[in-house]
């Protein structure tokens, strides 16, 4: 009834081609944007902007990277975690280097980095497939990982042996560093994120993107059609890693203000990887509610007693809301195997048709 | 096609974090307590939680808190994760929170920038920074009663008393991480001015439990002695391979993060002879100790599995460092002449400590440690470790009281000092005397 785009009519190949031809999907993204960027900021307590906003951002620029590499060109990744890492370390070695150079400059060149680790270990997709593949970038991931320990030089040879974020600013603000506020540091991330989800919508819908599904769906086919593996296969890679790459700087930089190498191991590729799968392969709205799911429901869930007034130990909460999101993946898993982002498809379309569901639309 | 759940979902989050923030009622003194009782190390997390807990209860039982002020202990679950750590700091920050013991290297290193921002004391007891035993460049950060740097200095020493190092080879085995390889500077530099040969075995993180090549290397290098700087399953996996390649235990020191009960429970008699060092009195008679087990343990307030638990070598160290934050609370009241003191009089109350011999027997802890001593200069007050060794079942005590060698030690972590804070033009110091 509400959700239908009877009566809106496309008059130009530009409306017709538009990232959102629905107006109610226009609005609701509208709404969705004034609240990250107005309502957010004013409203919320520093401990949701800093505690929950700012670690689902962060996740969820990691999985939209992810997502490229895995959803959308079909090659599986365990080196996520590794290649955030790059990302890090890259950052606070720009930064330590040039230390007046806008940070947020050396943040998106320290993807790039990342973009170039990501090829070198993506040349392995051009013999090798799935599971073969994954193999792989989890030597990647214990590469670079081991590299973060035991290269000091990454590190500037602290005896913390740990990556620390200076104090950096913009505009006379401080963005970085422990005393630079929550909602300051939501503000960029959020810009970034919001930016680079355009962006890569942009990207997936055009030429490159459409080759990298191709190569996902059937690579001889595209090959018989003109879609060269090795570019298609190795910009994948790229992209992907260079959205991990920002991510893992800002992971630092704007959210923990410390890391050690531990922050990138592999329990952190396999989170971002379930965030994906949650989510929705193939789907950059999947990489929001993935990210939601796996950051933001433990946290709602350990809050619930406390809410509730019940004293229960806290390792108690903890191991509840470990059993609660491991059924919650099962069930979701069975009831729809390619994940959130589907579901509110298949909700879309039933709204389109409500509250009539068999009238003919 | 992003719409309506991210509506739904942004509103609910709204809706969400209204509730968060639970202001806690000012009559008395919130201490958080980030626990690891889940996770991969929850083995030496839940001892430690448990006596912390249970020594502020304790208090809270016998004597109504501290001078007539309930002490609120908060736990919050950090799976020694830094990324919940960092979450449980934010959302326990703002209840009044009087200190942190973060419990984990990687979340301490995460708060210490954040505790001159928040006036929020972090008092890592034997664990982080070793930097931050010098008060005037970490004002805000403890790392009483020693710093790993210490530590390490008091075991060479116990090694010269034993036989001498000069001319000896001392193995290192070391896990492959940050906390590892942080004594290597001053090993390197002690083996230089007293004469012995060092020979390092990493362990790398994911071989903590297959360690066979190391011990190959070590049976080729016969060091005369060995120390372990190792954390987790790495011990007893050490203790065993040691055993098995009959290299004599009672010359293989563990540092205190190597020799809990939990460690060794797992080898058993095999174990028997392995030393480690320790700063915190081993087993149940101490009256303060006796106190605990009648007024929270026998009555059911206390979450450890048996009594027997009560006294191990973590629980100890948990009580121990509610004590020492207990003694920082009771100073600041006493500075300050409030009963309700905030995070920035705590600074002061842990840095104004003074735990003697005479004030541990006040507190019934005779014997348990050394002197803390506490000043703006010195945030590692004392620094002594004794050696316990493993009777097959349990630890003894066998060595006296060991201090550091302060003066080659404390130049060193004054350097460190330096060296954190030179690159960070906008850090927090302070002036002493």
């Amino acid at each position: 009834m509400f959700y239908r785009e009877a009566g809106q009519f496309k008059t130009s190949y530009a409306a017709d081609q538009a990232l959102l031809p629905i107006r109610q999907d226009r609005i609701g993204l509208g709404l969705i944007l004034l609240v990250a960027f107005v309502a957010v900021p004013l409203l919320a307590s520093d401990f949701f902007i800093g505690s929950i906003m700012i670690p689902f951002l962060v996740f969820t620029l990691a999985a939209v990277g992810l997502n490229i590499l895995t959803g959308y060109a079909g090659q599986l990744s365990l080196g996520t975690g590794a290649f955030m890492g790059v990302g890090a370390y890259a950052c606070y070695k720009l930064t330590t280097y040039f230390p007046d150079i806008n940070i947020l400059f050396m943040v998106l060149l320290s993807g790039i980095f990342s973009a170039a680790v990501g090829v070198v270990f993506g040349l392995p997709s051009l013999r090798i497939k799935g599971l073969y593949l994954a193999i792989t970038t989890l030597a990647a991931q214990f590469f670079l990982e081991w590299c973060f320990i035991r290269i000091g030089w990454l590190y500037n040879y602290n005896d913390s042996g740990a990556i620390e974020v200076p104090q950096r600013k913009l505009f006379d603000i401080a963005i970085t560093g422990a005393s630079a506020s929550p909602t300051v540091r939501y503000l960029v991330i959020v810009s970034l994120v919001a930016l680079m989800t355009l962006v890569a919508a942009n990207v997936l819908r055009g030429r490159i993107g459409r080759s990298w599904m191709m190569i996902r769906d059937m690579d001889i086919a595209a090959e018989l059609m003109g879609v060269r593996p090795l570019y298609a296969k190795l910009s994948a890679f790229a992209f992907s890693s260079y959205y991990c790459g920002v991510a893992g700087a800002l992971m630092v930089f704007f959210w923990i203000g410390s890391a050690e190498a531990e922050a990138f191991d592999i329990n952190h590729s396999l989170l971002v990887l379930f965030m994906v799968i949650i989510g929705g392969m193939g789907s950059l709205l999947g990489c929001f509610m993935g990210a939601a799911f796996i950051w933001i429901l433990p946290i709602a869930i350990r809050a619930v007693p406390q809410m509730l007034g019940l004293d229960v130990i806290a390792a108690t909460t903890e191991h509840v809301s470990n059993i609660i999101i491991g059924v919650l993946i099962i069930f979701f898993l069975i009831v729809e195997p390619h994940g959130l982002a589907r579901l509110w498809q298949i909700g879309k379309e039933k709204l389109r048709t409500w509250p009539f569901p068999y009238s003919s639309n | 096609m992003t719409t309506r759940t991210l509506i739904t979902l942004a509103a609910g989050m709204l809706a969400a974090s209204s509730w968060i923030p639970v202001a806690q009622a000012q009559d008395s003194l919130y201490v958080p307590s980030m626990t690891y009782r889940t996770g991969p190390f929850a083995g030496g997390g839940t001892p430690f939680a448990d006596g912390y807990a249970d020594y502020f209860n304790m208090l809270n039982e016998r004597d109504g808190g501290i001078n007539g002020v309930r002490i609120v202990v908060d736990e919050c679950e950090t799976a020694y994760n830094a990324q919940k750590g960092v979450e449980c700091y934010e959302a326990t920050k703002d209840k009044g929170a009087l200190a942190y013991s973060p419990l984990s290297t990687g979340i301490t290193l995460a708060l210490v920038p954040k505790a001159p921002v928040d006036e929020i004391p972090i008092f890592s007891m034997g664990y982080g920074l070793s930097a931050a035993a010098a008060g005037d460049k970490f004002p805000w950060t403890f790392v009483y009663p020693a710093s790993y740097w210490s530590q390490l200095s008091s075991i060479i020493k116990y090694i010269d008393e034993n036989g001498g190092v000069e001319g000896q080879k001392i193995g290192f085995i070391y896990l492959d991480a940050a906390y590892g390889k942080e004594p290597i500077p001053l090993l390197d530099q002690l083996a230089e001015t007293m004469g012995f040969e060092v020979a390092k075995f990493p362990v790398g993180v994911k071989e903590m439990q297959n360690q066979s090549s190391q011990w190959l290397n070590v049976r080729k290098e016969r060091p005369d002695w060995m120390i372990m700087w190792g954390w987790g399953a790495m011990n007893p996996t050490a203790i065993k391979e040691a055993a098995k390649i009959r290299f004599p235990l009672d010359r293989f020191i563990g540092n205190w993060w190597a020799g809990s009960n939990n460690d060794l429970n797992a080898v058993g008699e095999a174990g028997k002879g392995y030393l480690a060092a320790n700063f915190s009195g081993i087993g149940q008679d101490f009256p303060a100790l006796q106190d605990v087990l009648t007024h929270v343990v026998k009555k059911g307030m206390s979450k450890v599995a048996s009594e027997d638990d009560v006294g191990n070598v973590l629980y100890n160290r948990g009580l121990f460092n509610a004590v020492i934050l207990a003694e920082g609370i009771r100073v600041a009241q006493d500075m300050t002449g409030k009963k309700i003191i905030t995070g920035a009089d705590m600074r002061d109350g842990l840095e104004g400590i003074n735990l003697t011999e005479a004030r541990l027997t006040e507190l019934g802890l005779p014997g348990f440690t050394g002197e803390v001593k506490g000043s703006c200069e010195d945030h590692e007050g004392g620094g002594s470790i004794f050696i316990q060794q493993w009777n097959g079942s349990n630890w003894e005590k066998i060595s006296d009281l060991i201090p550091p060698m302060s003066d080659v030690v404390r130049p060193m972590l004054e350097e460190a000092a330096e060296a954190y804070v030179s690159d960070k033009p906008n850090w927090q110091a302070q002036t002493c005397g």
